[in-house]
């Protein structure tokens, strides 16, 4: 084969359902160009990445997670609890807000990696039980209300500005994703990854640090999380502790309709992107839809469709597996 | 000497696993190592690999004394081990699995390139010319093996042992690992071949060790064993023999009820044939990996029928699942109670009337006076030893847990009972007991097909044997021509010539 082809060769049916998810993306954009006037406007365009930044780098960290075979259902609680501790911290300096915030979600991740590795709880608990216990710390930091953050110290910045035309979150998010493209697909790492999600027990005895990998790939997840709750309250000037709320589920989406297996041991970051671009197109195409006039699809609405669209494509893989499986 | 094992002894919560064993293995040498189930093999290389700790005996590889904590250390040292079940990452590439966890690397990222040619150039030594860019789940058991082999290969591993590496092998693939196994030779690496088929043993290895009851009973060159010593040493002789227990004379013409023809699935099960007739045991004898339980499980709907006919009662049946089988009659004690068969945790009476639950409905609800009534009635003609029914079941002793799992498919009132290794992990006294009851189950009308490893059971009780040898039924032996010699003798049959394996 020739190298310069090699990147796109179809070794698997997840290779398969990952080309799909790109098309589909590509598909749903040239129906909403085609269709409404200003779903190519740089307003749209702007918005729709800066809204968006912070749900791609949860389902970052998710992807990670769920290729080693775990779960983390505490990311959106621990984006709450950041968005409080950021907002707290945000009057000293703008970066003390940061740090903080992702501090707060690597203190998460780091107790999720404890307790899956070391005292051997599984991961859909573990995490349920985190989610639980960062919901509540961010609730009782926040007093049970909103934690307006300081504008004087320039923390809106990283969520409100641009840098080059673009928007600063999405710019982070863009870096988030090529670091991670490469600790996936170029360091070793990334490869001991996807071995364990393969199979603990044969990671092991082929000699990988199975815990200590894992432990890794929670406290990135955590941390990610954290720093989108950062992102969250820089772009509406606000800690919010009831926020996050079913974030998770949509991370959990995304990294799937981007063709990763939900047993672990596959999976790309370049499609998990294109998974959470796809999962939020469908609600700013509904928007636009919506804008026509011609119907009125309430928020609800627009969870049903969602839901809807992934149970599509989720089947269609299904499919597409044993279809490829058994040929 | 490149590894010497002295006196190893293990024991597992004071029973005794390894007693006092040895193996010895020169450097190139293909050494085989051979036993029945829970002879010591796996334990013993357990040991040797740091898996297990010893209790007794010293181990030397490369003339220092080594104590490995655990597998990573004897990998170092240069032991590799390939078990059975091949442990490779499936969805990651070839290349990736042979140097996980040793990535050839470049400005701190992965060199694919390199990676990919040091690949390619371990497989080509086995002639071996795959795309190594694909995952290993592409391919076929062969030559994931070989990829495991390669695997070990770089790692620079002096020893290698392959546990049951041809079990899940065809005839072609075999002969490619062979030569796979020349190669390593030749280049000075020794291998550790645990297997049970014979012809594959006489096939390759040099030289065999023969362990029994935790014990090495035998280390010879290959040349110098015939076949039926070496099925001697294995199976050895029970102390207590039992005492015949079936009628001596051929009872003749008593109806076929159950009759498998030239059926086959997969590798292990290639052309079986057996009878069993009205009211007789009927025995399945093999070495370990000749295909009895599989063929059990063939009959039982358990695993699909490639090829063949089963014929129950006269009328040609296909078994799709084992319910199709239970509606026939026909029931299965599996080998492994712990894995398949009691509920641990579940008392006597609902352990023995699970299978029985559908029919002991009354209006929905189980019908708690009649499945009274069918516990006690089994508790006591089974003589089953136990404080109350309700008495959760893993306090039983093992014979009277099989005494249970025999009422639970006794209640649904077969015509055929296949039972695997009916006496497995129980004492003696129990074993005889079992063996008379399902003697006098057999004389009631029953038919029992009944695997067993202990030929003494089957001389003891069985009506007729059907010898299975690699996956093929080689005899039959009716209870006048039945004897040790006679049993050892076409267990150690050869199944036919493969010349392309010698």
């Amino acid at each position: 084969m020739h190298t310069l082809l090699r990147p796109f060769a179809i070794k698997s049916s997840v290779d398969l359902a990952r080309l799909g998810v790109i098309l589909a993306l590509l598909g749903l954009i040239l129906f909403g160009a085609l269709r409404y006037d200003n779903f190519v406007s740089s307003y749209n365009i702007l918005s729709f990445l800066r809204y968006n930044s912070m749900f791609a780098l949860i389902a970052l960290g998710m992807a990670f997670v769920i290729i080693t075979g775990g779960i983390d259902l505490s990311v959106g609680g621990t984006a709450a609890m950041a968005s409080v501790v950021a907002a707290l911290f945000s009057p000293s300096h703008w970066a003390a807000g940061l740090l903080a915030g992702m501090a707060a979600g690597l203190a998460v991740g780091a107790l999720n990696a404890f307790i899956i590795t070391k005292m051997r709880i599984q991961p859909f608990i573990a995490t349920l039980a985190t989610m639980l216990a960062a919901y509540g710390t961010g609730l009782l930091l926040a007093d049970n209300q909103s934690v307006s953050v300081s504008y004087d110290t320039g923390f809106t910045i990283i969520g409100q500005d641009d840098f080059l035309g673009f928007p600063i979150p999405a710019w982070i998010a863009l870096a988030a994703y090529i670091l991670g493209w490469l600790v996936l697909e170029k360091l070793p790492i990334g490869r001991h990854i996807l071995a364990i999600g393969d199979g603990e027990a044969t990671a092991g005895l082929m000699g990988l640090k199975v815990e200590r990998t894992l432990a890794a790939v929670y406290i990135a997840s955590g941390t990610l999380a954290g720093l989108a709750g950062v992102m969250l309250a820089s772009q509406f000037g606000a800690g919010q502790p009831t926020e996050g709320v079913g974030w998770e589920l949509f991370a959990i989406a995304s990294v799937v309709v981007g063709g990763t297996l939900l047993t672990g041991g596959s999976g790309s970051v370049g499609a998990t992107l294109a998974g959470a671009l796809l999962l939020a197109m469908v609600f700013n195409i509904l928007n636009f839809e919506n804008g026509l006039g011609w119907i009125s699809l309430s928020a609800y609405w627009q969870s049903v469709i969602r839901g809807a669209f992934l149970l599509v494509v989720v089947v269609l893989q299904a499919k597409l597996m044993t279809r490829h499986r058994s040929t | 000497m490149l590894l010497s094992m002295q006196g190893i002894s293990k024991a597992f919560a004071g029973v005794a696993a390894l007693k006092s064993a040895a193996l010895e293995v020169e450097p190139a040498e293909v050494m085989a190592l051979v036993g029945q189930n829970g002879a010591g093999k796996s334990t013993l290389i357990k040991i040797l690999t740091g898996v297990y700790r010893r209790d007794e005996g010293s181990v030397a590889f490369d003339g220092k004394a080594v104590d490995f904590t655990m597998p990573a250390e004897a990998q170092a040292a240069g032991i590799a081990t390939i078990y059975q079940e091949i442990n490779l990452a499936p969805q990651r590439s070839v290349a990736e699995n042979i140097y996980l966890s040793r990535e050839p690397k470049r400005f701190g990222l992965i060199d694919q390139t390199a990676m990919r040619r040091g690949a390619e150039a371990v497989l080509k030594t086995f002639n071996l010319d795959i795309d190594v860019e694909w995952p290993v789940a592409h391919f076929d058991a062969a030559t994931r093996q070989m990829v495991a082999i390669a695997r070990a290969v770089t790692q620079n591993a002096r020893l290698i042992i392959m546990d049951e590496p041809t079990s899940s092998l065809d005839e072609r693939e075999v002969a490619v690992l062979f030569e796979t196994i020349r190669t390593l030779k030749r280049s000075g690496v020794a291998v550790i071949f645990i297997g049970h088929r014979l012809d594959e043993l006489y096939a390759i290895c040099d030289r065999v060790t023969i362990m029994r009851d935790g014990q090495t009973v035998a280390k010879s060159p290959m040349t110098e064993m015939p076949k039926m010593a070496l099925v001697r040493h294995m199976l050895g002789k029970e102390l207590a023999a039992f005492q015949a227990m079936a009628p001596d004379e051929d009872v003749p013409d008593r109806p076929l009820r159950l009759a498998v023809e030239n059926a086959g699935a997969g590798v292990r099960v290639r052309d079986v044939s057996l009878d069993v007739r009205e009211g007789e045991i009927s025995g399945l004898a093999g070495l370990l990996g000749s295909g009895r339980t599989e063929t059990a499980r063939l009959i039982f709907g358990a695993d699909a029928m490639q090829r063949g006919t089963i014929r129950m009662e006269g009328r040609e049946r296909t078994y799709h699942e084992p319910a199709d089988a239970m509606a026939d009659g026909i029931g299965l004690v599996s080998e492994d109670r712990k894995i398949d068969g009691i509920v641990p945790d579940m008392s006597i009476r609902e352990n023995m009337t699970l299978a029985l639950l559908p029919k002991l409905k009354k209006a929905g609800i189980v019908d708690r006076i009649r499945q009274d009534e069918i516990v006690t009635r089994y508790i006591r003609a089974l003589g089953v030893k136990c404080a109350s029914p309700d008495q959760p079941i893993k306090e039983l002793s093992g014979g009277n847990q099989q005494k249970v799992l025999l009422a639970r498919w006794l209640a649904t009132d077969p015509r055929v009972l296949i039972i695997d290794e009916p006496t497995r992990g129980i004492d003696i006294g129990a074993k005889s007991e079992i063996l008379k009851l399902l003697r006098s189950l057999a004389d009631a009308g029953l038919s029992v097909l009944m695997i067993s490893s202990e030929l003494e059971e089957l001389l003891a009780v069985a009506d007729r044997v059907t010898v299975l040898s690699d996956g093929t039924s080689v005899a039959t032996l009716p209870r006048k021509d039945l004897s040790e010699a006679a049993l050892l003798s076409a267990m150690a049959h050869q199944a036919g010539p493969s010349g392309d394996l010698a």
